[in-house]
């Protein structure tokens, strides 16, 4: 870079600095000792003074939680399918929900589109809880308490994707899609094979922003039965049991967290492009 | 349903222009028709969950509702028990005005500060930092190991730190005490809240057009903070605006991390907040009228404290 670095007196750049690796220890040293707690052998627990580092790590608490949970009438697998199936499932049909309705918000105009639009920028101001109660009524209505529909369904229209997706879709050039449509492509055609592999950063920001949620997800109040509960269900039964638990808890809390952070190291770089797009726009 | 509608006016109206008027725009409507096909499936689904719930809580919050009979029509009375004969909401909304002036703007600035200073480092580097900041507000529900940190035996980090460096004597309780209930909560929900608004100012600081910055310098602008608010801060106004409201959302939500730390119901209601009280009443008391009142309550809140906030955005750097 050539641009001539305009001046910040070098105090405040390092002061500026140091504040970033303070909070950048606050937020990363939480994340740091569930890793090392979850390799803790029972006697570093039990350990007084508590040691922050893991010092012979061992594997005991994710054989414990195997045994724990083999011990169980719902075997663990069961916990891990159903938290698999809940966030696949309701991610993919959010990044296919949300990039069809996209696609004619973004490019087009026609009645109703910005009313609709509208709509949904005011749905991102509040949030879920607000709508808890008639929801669950219509749960029951339409059947779906204790089935995992009624986690899944409602995910494929989380308005933010919808919102993210709209945003960044605007900068295709309609040149492109003009071009198809002279070729007799159908409006449908279009959408699957121009604009869809256009916007793939976009379906790994949904992605990122979905599929967490629904994977950290404990089944709220519409799942009873157990051989349909999820993984953070688990876990919070897990952690009930004290601090004689708090090595497996730790293990089931890996678990938990290995998946969204390792999905967002891979798609960072596209998160991010999609994001510079994700302005309200006056 | 549309169609027939609109079928019917033409029908009825007498007025040649009218009858235009409506044919013209069913046109324009069939003429798009594969754009409605498009939308239709999430516009379904959108409205069955979050645009007819929000209609009808707040048609719910005057009837009286307890899930066995049919709900019988109150009027107001469930909102004036809300605000004159409710102690506990009164606590609840104080706790949640506090969680949310401190959490909302806090992690809002931070989220911008930390930006621009990641912004300046090498690409390595900033995706690194950029990842030690965002994890925490995806990693579910890991923030249980602030239970261990904050635990009030001796065993808890915190409290054997403190010990350790004879700070105290004894371990305090801190997810009992309701002296610091409030600010415990606060620090863990501070620590999560580096979430989608972080990325899009990281985004927005990466996209921002050079020549800007240089045509400033030109200008005469002096130093960093002069760039800053003259030119950095109009030109991601948009991004601004957006993370906004991702963080005045969050902030006047906050439940998940009260119940898991504090417990539910908290010691003396200390981490009680709207949320938690609409929980109380909608899932455990199973008063669905009174409830509704509370998440109507929650939703004006909401949705006016993001209103005014982005009238007030879109003045920043004149």
């Amino acid at each position: 870079m050539t641009e001539k670095k305009l001046n910040r007196s070098f105090a405040v750049t390092f002061l500026l600095f140091i504040l970033l690796g303070l909070f950048g220890a606050f937020m990363a040293l939480p994340l740091i000792y569930t890793i090392n707690h979850a390799f803790k052998p029972l006697d570093e627990i039990f350990l007084f003074p508590p040691r922050f580092f893991v010092r012979n790590p061992t594997m005991n608490n994710f054989y414990d939680l195997v045994n724990l949970m083999a011990n169980s009438w719902v075997p663990f697998s069961r916990y891990i399918s159903n938290t698999v199936i809940i966030a696949v499932i309701g991610t993919v049909g959010h990044v296919l929900f949300a990039s069809a309705a996209a696609y004619p918000l973004a490019k087009y105009k026609f009645p109703g589109s910005k009313a609709i639009f509208n709509i949904v920028v005011l749905s991102l101001m509040f949030s879920p809880h607000v709508t808890a109660i008639p929801n669950y009524m219509i749960m029951s209505r339409v059947g779906w308490i204790d089935n995992h529909a009624s986690l899944i369904i409602p995910s494929w229209a989380y308005p933010l994707g919808l919102f993210l997706m709209k945003q960044f879709m605007e900068q295709i050039p309609s040149a492109l899609l003009e071009a198809a449509k002279i070729d007799g492509a159908s409006e449908y055609r279009i959408y699957w094979q121009i604009v869809m592999p256009n916007v793939k950063p976009a379906w790994l920001t949904l992605i990122i922003l979905r599929f967490p949620a629904l994977w950290g997800s404990d089944g709220g109040s519409f799942i009873y039965s157990e051989n349909l509960k999820t993984l953070n269900y688990a876990l919070g039964q897990i952690i009930q049991g004290g601090i004689a638990r708090a090595g497996v808890g730790a293990a089931v809390g890996l678990i938990l967290m290995i998946v969204p952070i390792t999905l967002f190291v891979i798609s960072q770089s596209s998160v991010i492009q999609t994001m510079a797009t994700s302005g309200i726009k006056d | 349903m549309q169609t027939k509608r609109i079928e019917n006016r033409t029908a009825l109206s007498p007025l040649n222009e009218r009858v235009f008027k409506w044919t013209s725009l069913w046109n324009e409507i069939n003429r798009n028709k594969h754009y409605y096909i498009l939308m239709a499936p999430f516009m379904l689904v959108f409205f069955l969950f979050t645009v007819i719930p929000v209609a009808a809580s707040m048609g719910i919050s005057f009837t009286y509702f307890n899930v066995l009979e049919p709900p019988r029509f109150i009027g107001w009375q469930n909102y004036s028990r809300l605000f004159l004969n409710d102690d506990i909401f009164m606590i609840a909304l104080r706790n949640t005005f506090l969680f949310a002036i401190i959490t909302g703007p806090v992690s809002y600035i931070a989220c911008f500060m930390f930006a621009w200073i990641i912004n300046e480092l090498p690409p390595k580097i900033r995706a690194f930092m950029t990842l030690v900041f965002y994890a925490p507000s995806i990693s579910g529900n890991v923030f249980f190991i602030w239970q261990v940190i904050f635990s009030g035996d001796r065993y808890g980090l915190l409290n054997s730190l403190l010990i350790r460096l004879r700070i105290i004597l004894e371990p305090i309780q801190w997810l009992k005490d309701e002296q610091y209930i409030l600010a415990v909560i606060i620090i863990v929900q501070l620590w999560m809240s580096l979430g989608t608004s972080f990325l899009a100012f990281i985004a927005g600081l990466q996209t921002l057009d050079r020549s800007l910055i240089e045509a400033g310098a030109v200008d005469g602008i002096k130093n960093r903070w002069q760039e800053l608010w003259y030119i950095v801060l109009p030109s991601m106004r948009p991004q601004l605006l957006f993370g906004a409201v991702m963080q005045i959302t969050a902030s006047l939500a906050v439940a998940d991390v009260s119940i898991a730390l504090a417990g539910f119901p908290s010691v003396n209601y200390a981490g009680h907040t709207i949320v938690t009280h609409l929980m109380d009443f909608g899932t455990i008391r199973f008063e669905m009228g009174y409830a509704s009142a509370i998440a109507t309550v929650l939703f004006a809140i909401m949705m006016g404290t993001n209103l005014v906030t982005q009238k007030l955005l879109r003045k920043i750097g004149g």
